[in-house]
């Protein structure tokens, strides 16, 4: 039995805006170290809601969330934020790099935010990361000078720069072409199985969950499979 | 707190949007520059106003007042103690006009510590004889030198020099308008006449200019030794013991103080001039409330331009909080940013406020009544500049803060699911 990263306990979420709607029911599951999971369902399944739940980012939710064996229910604000600093990288759909920075800044802000290193180990440990996803070229550029598969290479790059116990993303692939989609899985891949690297990605692309370790199948706010 | 980063990240906003930035920091830059200007100018006009009067005006003044005699006969005999008495139509006995023991008033204020120095004065009204008509006047008998010094004689001598009414004898410096009347300039001789009926001829060696027309009309200014001679005293003889004291608002307590000490009349500057009080410290009101309403003017622009740009940033101040910057940590950035508009707008407005006053400065201001003065004054008191200096701090502050907190607020799901 390997090492659980994340862990779900009965987790609902509903809207109450304007009528209650239940979102999420009763959600339960468990992500081992080294997992590259993808979570697929239809458009309102609610498998993002659940993201952002898992997230840390969202805290409207009945239920248990459990990250690295450490409770993340009921807690503050700014130590919720520390942990997603620490512990959780993320990759979204829409690239979502700070546009007033070059890509290498872009990397380097959660690893200067987290201060375990001095300025120029974080600058170290950003153009590795860059150079391990080939775009150590790019370091240097404005964000928005960027293309999109560029850019959302950069948010990988930015997701790993604290060693995250987890990495999720939210459709990293729904807004590239084909061959875009194709390094960025890629890249996931080569990081669940060289580095070990935990990896929760929602998608509705079928092809990127076939080829990923494990699938978890929502419908209508419950896991049907898994 | 990882300060370095929340200054590094707040100033690649800042100059991502520099235009914006630059006008908010404009705006601030204006209102400064506007209080500055207007304060150094209202306050300068005010002490010049002020001055006019004030300067030349005691801060305690002991003297005889011509007054009925509060202590009639009848309420000191024993007989009468337990009566009431009623004195019927008391008058005023032309009693001596001088203070009693002058000399040793004197020595026992100038050892007063609160005292910066005094001036004794006679006061004995004339008649200027011009030709074939009588001109009522004053001849204020002065230690020149003390009046200089304490309240600025020298600066309203505009022809002559005033040192000359000690070193010629028989001298005297005329008001302008005085001098105006009888046709005299510097040389001449003008014929007085006392109250007691002597015909006195003096040398002009001045002219006098307040700024006052009435005054110049009638006031003019001889030695001690000259006015005693005028009005056959002998050289004890002082009226009037002009005092400034180093506080002016000690003025009312010191001048009760002395009346019951010596046994005089005493009258402080509060109760002579409450006027002036008044009128300056209205004009400064006015002043402070439209240079701070400039302020929370540029206020609302910051407050403007930051809620701005705060809807502009809405994406990166999602992927800041994603990546691990707290609620506060974003506050804290767009406070900053606030604060930098406000330092640099404020400081080059103190500076600008600086420049304008400085150019008002320059601009010549003649007036025929105000003889010192040749340019628009400005009064260049660091107060003004440290007020504008927190004030803007103080509104940039608060523009900042209301926005940074709901900057603060933004919920991340919203915005990165929203897209």
């Amino acid at each position: 039995m390997s090492e659980i990263i994340l862990q779900a306990k009965n987790i609902n979420k509903s809207f109450h805006d304007p009528i209650t709607i239940p979102v999420l029911k009763d959600i339960s599951f468990t992500v081992n170290k080294g997992e590259f999971v993808s979570v697929i369902g239809k458009s309102g399944c609610g498998k993002s809601t659940l993201l952002y739940i898992l997230s840390t980012m969202d805290t409207d939710y009945q239920g248990e969330l459990f990250i690295d064996n450490e409770t993340m229910t009921n807690k503050k604000e700014a130590k919720l934020a520390q942990i997603r600093n620490q512990k959780i990288g993320f990759v979204f759909q829409f690239h979502y790099l700070l546009n007033e920075f070059t890509a290498l800044q872009n990397v380097m802000l959660p690893g200067l935010k987290l201060k375990k290193y001095s300025e120029q180990e974080v600058e170290h440990r950003a153009m590795e990361r860059l150079k391990k996803l080939g775009i150590e070229q790019l370091a240097l550029k404005p964000a928005n000078q960027l293309s999109g598969g560029e850019k959302q290479r950069v948010a990988i790059a930015r997701a790993l720069i604290n060693d995250p116990a987890i990495i999720m993303g939210d459709e990293p692939t729904g807004n590239l072409d084909k061959r875009n989609g194709q390094i960025v899985f890629d890249i996931f891949k080569q990081l669940a199985e060289e580095l070990n690297q935990t990896l929760l990605i929602v998608t509705h692309d079928s092809e990127f969950a076939r080829n990923s370790h494990r699938i978890i199948e929502m419908e209508d706010g419950r896991i049907i499979k898994q | 707190m990882n300060y370095k980063l929340i200054f590094s990240i707040s100033k690649s906003m800042l100059l991502a949007r520099l235009r914006q930035t630059s006008v908010a920091a404009i705006g601030v830059t204006f209102s400064i520059c506007m209080f500055i200007t207007l304060l150094s100018f209202m306050t300068g006009l005010n002490d010049l106003l002020d001055g006019l009067i004030l300067n030349r005006t005691a801060h305690v003044r002991l003297f005889n007042e011509i007054k009925p005699n509060d202590k009639q006969p009848i309420n000191t005999s024993a007989d009468f103690k337990n009566t009431y008495n009623f004195v019927q139509s008391v008058k005023a006995v032309n009693s001596r006009k001088e203070l009693y023991n002058s000399e040793a008033i004197m020595n026992a204020v100038k050892k007063d510590d609160r005292v910066l120095g005094l001036a004794p004065k006679i006061s004995a009204p004339v008649f200027f004889n011009g030709g074939s008509v009588d001109i009522a006047g004053v001849i204020n008998g002065i230690d020149v030198e003390a009046e200089s010094k304490l309240f600025f004689f020298n600066d309203y001598v505009v022809k002559g020099t005033s040192i000359d009414i000690k070193n010629v004898s028989n001298s005297i410096v005329l008001g302008k308008g005085l001098a105006d009347k009888l046709l005299v300039n510097i040389g001449d001789v003008v014929q007085v006449i006392t109250s007691q009926g002597e015909q006195f001829p003096l040398k002009v060696v001045g002219i006098f200019q307040s700024g006052l027309n009435d005054i110049d009309k009638v006031q003019s200014f001889a030695s001690i030794a000259t006015a005693q001679k005028l009005l056959g005293k002998n050289n004890n003889y002082i009226t009037d013991i002009q005092i400034k004291l180093h506080d002016v608002k000690q003025a009312p307590e010191i001048a009760k103080e002395y009346s019951q000490l010596f046994e005089t009349d005493a009258e402080d500057i509060q109760t002579a001039n409450s006027q002036f009080e008044t009128g300056s410290s209205v004009r400064t009101i006015i002043s402070y409330s439209v240079g701070i309403t400039l302020l929370i003017v540029a206020g609302f622009g910051i407050y403007n331009i930051l809620n701005m740009m705060i809807y502009e940033k809405m994406e990166s101040i999602a992927i800041l909080k994603a990546t691990g910057f707290s609620g506060k940590d974003v506050q804290l950035i767009f406070i900053v940013i606030a604060l930098t508009i406000g330092i640099i707008g404020g400081l080059l407005g103190l500076l600008l406020g600086f420049s304008l006053s400085s150019v008002i400065d320059q601009i010549p201001f003649n007036t025929a009544s105000l003889p010192t003065i040749t340019t628009y004054p400005i009064n260049y008191n660091p107060k003004f500049y440290i007020i504008g200096a927190i004030f803007s701090v103080i509104t940039t502050f608060l523009a900042g803060w209301f926005p940074a907190s709901k900057a603060s607020k933004v919920d991340p799901v919203i915005i990165i699911r929203g897209k």
